[in-house]
């Protein structure tokens, strides 16, 4: 995938201005009922340019430079509102059409009944359809491979250059159309019908067409539905009162003051932050089936995550040598790191790696004449015999022991008790041997990625519970969960177990997250709030989560969730700042609409502006450009940090709210300003 | 200004709130535990109350069943009352033989005790009898005091349950809280009121020879056993015109001391029911603290501003002192000034001063109390506004915080959202709308006793006390007619039934859902950074609302009467 770290280019520039023009019909407005407002109040203020007095009175013509001045403010807001969405689009169509050119003239051989090829345009494949693929060519739909094997670069939807392997049978059987074969041959099972592929589905979601309101998005419509509703209750109210004190306001100054007040930030934001949000899941390379989900991440209390390959590297590795007996520390290491320095298994290597910290490393072109014994699961150990006849082998305790005592050598009396002692700390012993004699144990350990402890501590600060899941024993798995943070850990667990945990955890009313990859991890990921399914997992996984990580990085749940807190934030931010605003411009607007009939009122202006038109006209450039200037913001998100969420209330009001009631004064004398130097002092 | 009387609304205030501690803990012990102490003694009398009137008391009703019976009772005793008004010159204890009420000022008045806001566009001595005032007036103070306080158990029954329909049994609870909380205090406080001077008789008009010779009728009647549940039930409706500014209503400091502790102990006593009921005492700590803040600030800012005078005045004609129009003797500024505070922030009503004569910004401050209606507000109401207002301060601040809202760990989603703007929306419309149109209506204008921003501040105070329930009128407004005695009706009504039927709904979205424990990464309701953000809300939303109607009244006159001392026009 196309990953532009660009925000901003001419070209996107070009294309937004020209859909934010699009974007003025009402028929599209309507959706945005706080913009469709500003739209008719355009629409009202257009009119009374032509015709001051359409709705009686008796003004002067001279009303019609401030009438036009005000229709232009509007119609500016409105399409400052409707750029915003349109950048925010134009950012999700660029990376949908790098996807499109993917998807354009595949051709496909399909498999009649009879076993006879037929070549058909990929867009007739049909769910159920049989069809095979040779190497280099391109797989033309989403299907289950169930005859071959073969290495398949899927750099077009997870922008992985390295090629991973596909076939049939287990956990790596699913292909998906769009991606190149290239090696081999492979017969596969089409399981979608067109319109309805992986690539369809990703393509629709970073254009937003299938885009829905989330829960919290639609509260907050709602929300903000309502205080236009209030505004435009006290502002409608507002025309009566002036009569009866006996100077009428008039009808462009009252639609100005209405559109100064309606949360017209939020509402012009509202859109883009949403589709900014998912925007950001992509660039993590997350496919999130439905923004709910990127929400819900937000929410989440607890998560499972697999001990193996996601909490731990996957192998277990050498850590320390413990000698037994009499013998001694560097016989050991020698004999240890000679038994595995042909071997290729990651434990062999961490092994020798162990040696080198000990001074030892001896080069494999010494050896060369040594018979290798390499690893098999009958005699489960491995080693080296020299061509001097002396064996060194390494391998399960019990058949080291029984080597050795079939050689007559002697059990050293403490390699029992220091067998037991690392299988208690969750290692796993593997004993070493030169001839009859056994000199040691390695110490082979479940190794913690790094970072992952900071991780955990940060999940923590966010509120979040983790839980590993382990097919370990109890005490493997607590030494593990110890090592690496997690708060609680289950061991020897069956894929029902995680069922049982996450439905225990709904229960009592908390959100879950997890990741998996296998069919068994299925029906989890289905109950899971959040699910997040490894791309080189089944499809069956990949259908029930409703995330996909294109990665196959488990530990991503992490940044899903800071950017579904960061989408909340966002629109929590922009919104509060929004309402703040307003209270700088009731200061401005009021002393100017009845400094005629209550001069005493004047006493309000506090920010001292230079005429009651300029007042109302520098307001309400305030309230546009604002928007504009806060569309980095809505593109970029609020920064989250995990801090205990009263903190993080005040924190973001002290900057938002309090911002949001102080920049305005700020904001609209500077236009004041501005203006007096422009139209000079009325 | 000096600085006893401000101890002295400073204590006042102080024992208003203390009192409501135990009646919390005694609300509590009623309506959120399966049994109480008082069992023993109340619940032989209770189940035969059920029996006669044929209800089953382990019956469980979910928010529908429990808002239907509350809303048809509701209808029926309005129906009744609305009959025992116009029919008045037929019915019994009517010894001055007052003649039935016209059918919109029936209306009005029937609407007007049902919703517990006790506006009265009739003078109460000269318009109804005695039967009128204990069987319809006195009664309905009853139950919509008790309706009010019902709906607000309801909803925190909701705010606790995990995963269940029910919320209750609106007849245990209407009964309950007659027979063990209303029908007590007001027996017990009618005796002591009766012992400090108030009249209680069914004895017809006095009529008595003056020091000068003339012949006067004096106005008397069950006053005592009225004045009780007026105030105990935040109603405020007297039975004099000048309710409790007459001397039989309240004839002394002592009285009137009484009379706001009466008002505000159970209103205040709820927060800590709630507080209680939630299992966090610091959530109602956190509430009090702010709320009788706002309280005392709203006390001191009429009083000092009464106590200042009319500067004018002195600019003028050189007197001095403060500004006594409007006012009783026996109760000077600061009694008036911290009375006017509590009986608007308790939308009880009852005045003992004339709102209407004090100074702009004095008179601003009741205003704005039943614009907010939280500040402890109204039984039950009041908590039920401070409720709606948590929502959606929840709500804003959960999105701050990157969490899906909780409130009390439920969680906060659209339906809850467009519940609370829908009870949120009910006061600009029900304020501003009405006055609006009288404003810009002749017969409107002519009802307005003074012309200009006072008169708006009169039209404005009116149809704000009418939607908040609140009753009390800024006088100056002559009310008696047919178009406003329906519109003020009509605006009660839903001012009491609109945001109490949403509040309801929401009761029985949140009763479905799940506890969600917390955690670190929860909003925390109860800190005192969470109950900053919860005032400001709630000041900002009704600042950005009223601002504007609040500033070419009372405000716009503030500034004229100072810009007209310093010598400009």
């Amino acid at each position: 995938m196309a990953k532009s770290t660009m925000m901003f280019s001419r070209k996107l520039g070009v294309t937004s201005t020209v859909e934010a023009l699009k974007k003025m019909d009402p028929r599209m407005l309507i959706r945005n009922p706080v913009m469709f407002v500003v739209e008719i109040g355009a629409v009202n203020t257009l009119l009374l340019t032509i015709d001051p007095n359409l709705f009686g009175g008796h003004d002067s013509t001279s009303q019609r430079m401030y009438n036009l001045t005000v229709t232009i403010i509007l119609v500016i807001t409105i399409l400052f509102g409707n750029f915003a969405e349109a950048v925010a689009e134009g950012r999700g169509k660029a990376q949908a059409e790098s996807l499109r050119k993917t998807k354009t003239d595949l051709l496909a051989h399909r498999l009649q009944k009879d076993g006879i090829q037929e070549q058909v345009p990929a867009t007739a494949l049909r769910k159920g359809d049989l069809i095979l693929v040779r190497a280099g060519e391109m797989i033309p739909a989403d299907g289950e491979a169930i005859e071959g094997i073969g290495s398949v670069d899927e750099s077009a939807i997870t922008g992985e250059s390295a090629p991973v392997i596909r076939g049939a049978g287990g956990d790596f059987s699913s292909v998906t159309g769009g991606t190149k074969l290239l090696s081999d041959e492979l017969l596969i099972r089409i399981t979608v019908d067109p319109g309805e592929s992986f690539l369809d589905k990703m393509i629709a979601l970073v254009e937003g067409a299938s885009r829905q309101k989330t829960p919290n998005e639609l509260a907050l419509s709602v929300l903000l539905a309502g205080l236009t509703i209030i505004f435009l209750v006290v502002v409608a109210t507002l025309l009566p009162m002036s009569y009866y004190i006996h100077y009428p306001i008039d009808i462009a100054t009252l639609i100005a003051l209405l559109v100064c007040l309606i949360p017209t930030t939020i509402g012009a934001l509202l859109s883009a932050i949403g589709i900014a949000g998912m925007d950001r899941v992509i660039r993590f390379n997350v496919i999130a089936k439905s923004g709910k989900a990127v929400e819900a991440a937000g929410d989440i209390n607890t998560l499972i995550l697999d001990k193996t390959g996601t909490i731990t590297i996957g192998n277990r590795l050498a850590s320390e040598f413990m000698t037994v007996g009499d013998k001694r520390q560097q016989d050991l290491v020698q004999f240890a790191v000679l038994s595995s320095l042909f071997d290729e298994t990651p434990e062999g290597r961490s092994v020798v790696e162990l040696g080198k910290t000990y001074g030892i490393a001896p080069l494999r072109e010494q050896f060369v004449d040594a018979m290798t014994i390499e690893f098999s699961a009958d005699t489960r150990m491995s080693g080296l015999t020299l061509p001097d006849g002396t064996t060194i082998r390494k391998g399960a305790v019990d058949v080291i022991k029984k080597f050795a005592l079939d050689h007559h050598g002697l059990v050293p009396e403490d390699l029992d008790e220091k067998t037991a002692q690392i299988a208690k700390a969750g290692g796993t012993p593997l004993a070493v041997l030169c001839n009859q004699d056994i000199y040691g144990l390695i110490y082979l350990k479940d190794i913690v990625k790094p970072g992952m402890k900071e991780r955990f501590a940060e999940l923590r600060r966010m509120g979040i519970k983790t839980v590993m899941c382990t097919g370990d024993n109890p005490l493997t798995a607590e030494t593990i969960a110890k090592e690496a943070g997690v708060d609680d850990f289950i061991a020897q667990a069956k894929p029902e177990d995680k069922m049982r945990l996450i439905q225990s955890e709904q229960e009592l009313g908390k959100l879950v997250a997890m990741s998996g990859d296998g069919t068994n991890d299925a029906p989890a990921l289905a109950q899971a709030d959040v699910g997040l399914a490894m791309n080189t997992g089944t499809s069956a996984a990949k259908e029930a989560g409703n995330m996909i990580d294109l990665d196959s990085d488990p530990t991503k749940l992490i940044e899903v969730v800071s950017i579904g807190k960061q989408l909340l934030i966002t629109r929590g931010a922009i919104t509060t700042f929004s309402i703040a605003n307003d209270v700088a411009k009731y200061f401005a607007i009021l002393p100017a609409l009845f400094v005629g009939s209550i001069p005493a009122l004047n006493a309000l202006n506090i920010m001292r502006l230079s005429s009651p038109t300029h007042a109302i006209i520098a307001a309400l450039i305030f309230n546009a450009v604002i928007i504009p200037c806060l569309i980095p913001l809505a593109m970029r998100g609020v920064k989250y940090r995990p801090m205990n969420a009263t903190q993080l209330l005040m924190r973001n009001l002290l900057i938002y709210g309090l911002g949001g009631i102080v920049s305005p004064f700020i904001g609209i004398k500077l236009i004041d300003l501005l203006l007096q130097v422009i139209w000079g002092v009325h | 200004m000096t600085i006893l009387h401000g101890i002295g609304i400073i204590l006042i205030i102080a024992i208003t709130i203390a009192v409501g501690i135990p009646i919390g803990h005694y609300l509590y012990q009623l309506f959120g535990q399966e049994t109480s102490k008082t069992d023993r003694f109340f619940l032989p009398m209770e189940k035969l109350l059920y029996r006669l009137i044929g209800v089953n008391p382990s019956v469980k009703m979910d928010w529908k069943a429990y808002l239907r019976a509350l809303l048809i009772v509701n209808l029926v005793m309005m129906v009744f009352v609305y009959l025992v008004l116009r029919l008045q010159g037929f019915l019994p204890l009517n010894p001055s033989h007052k003649p039935g009420l016209s059918w919109d000022l029936a209306f009005n008045t029937a609407t007007s005790f049902i919703t517990n806001t006790n506006w009265q566009s009739y003078s109460g001595e000269q318009t109804l009898s005695y039967f009128s005032q204990m069987v319809g007036i006195t009664f309905l103070q009853f139950t919509s005091a008790a309706t009010g306080f019902v709906a607000a158990i309801a909803f925190l029954r909701a705010l606790v349950a995990h995963k269940k329909e029910w919320i209750g049994n609106f007849w245990v609870d209407i009964i309950k809280i007659h027979t063990r909380v209303l029908l007590p205090v007001s027996v017990v406080f009618a005796v002591v009121f009766i012992a400090l001077g108030v009249p209680q008789t069914l004895q017809g008009t006095a009529v008595v020879h003056t020091l000068s010779g003339h012949l006067q009728a004096i106005s008397r009647g069950p006053i005592a056993s009225l004045e009780v549940i007026k105030q105990f039930g935040t109603n405020g409706g007297g039975y004099m015109n000048a309710n409790s500014a007459h001397p039989f209503e309240d004839p002394s400091a002592w009285t009137t001391v009484l009379e706001m502790v009466l008002m505000g102990s159970v209103s205040a006593g709820l927060v800590w029911t709630f507080g209680l009921m939630i299992k966090n005492r610091k959530q109602a700590i956190v509430l009090y603290v702010f709320l009788t803040a706002i309280l005392l600030l709203g006390a001191f800012v009429i009083y000092a501003s009464e106590s200042a005078g009319n500067p004018l005045l002195t600019h003028l004609f050189g007197l001095q002192g403060p500004n006594m129009e409007g006012k009783e003797v026996r109760f000077g500024t600061s009694l008036s000034s911290v009375f006017a505070a509590m009986t608007t922030a308790f939308t009880t009503g009852a005045v003992n001063a004339m709102h209407d004569s004090f100074m702009p910004l004095g008179g601003m401050v009741p205003l704005v109390f039943m614009m907010f209606n939280l500040v402890f507000g109204g039984k039950g109401v009041g908590l039920l506004n401070i409720l709606m207002f948590l929502i959606i301060t929840v709500f804003l601040s959960g999105l701050m915080v990157g969490r899906t809202p909780e409130v009390f760990g439920k969680k906060i989603e659209a339906k809850e959202i467009k519940l609370a703007t829908m009870a949120m929306l009910v006061h600009p419309f029900l304020i501003l709308i009405p006055t609006a149109l009288f404003l810009s209506t002749k017969s409107g204008i002519a009802m307005l006793g003074n012309p200009g921003l006072h008169g708006l501040s009169e039209m404005l105070y009116a149809f704000t006390s009418g939607a908040a329930n609140n009753g009390s009128a800024f006088a100056g407004l002559s009310a008696n007619n047919v178009f406003f005695n329906v519109t003020q009706g009509i605006v009660m009504i839903l001012g009491r039934y609109v945001s109490l039927i949403a509040m309801f709904a929401i009761a029985g979205s949140l009763a479905k859902k799940a506890v969600t424990p917390n955690s670190v990464g929860t909003l925390k309701t109860d800190t005192f950074a969470f109950g900053g953000v919860f005032v400001a809300v709630f000041v900002i939303v009704g600042a950005l609302t009223f601002f504007p109607a609040l500033a070419i009244g009372p405000i716009g006159e503030h500034f004229s009467m100072w810009s007209a001392l310093n010598g400009h026009p």
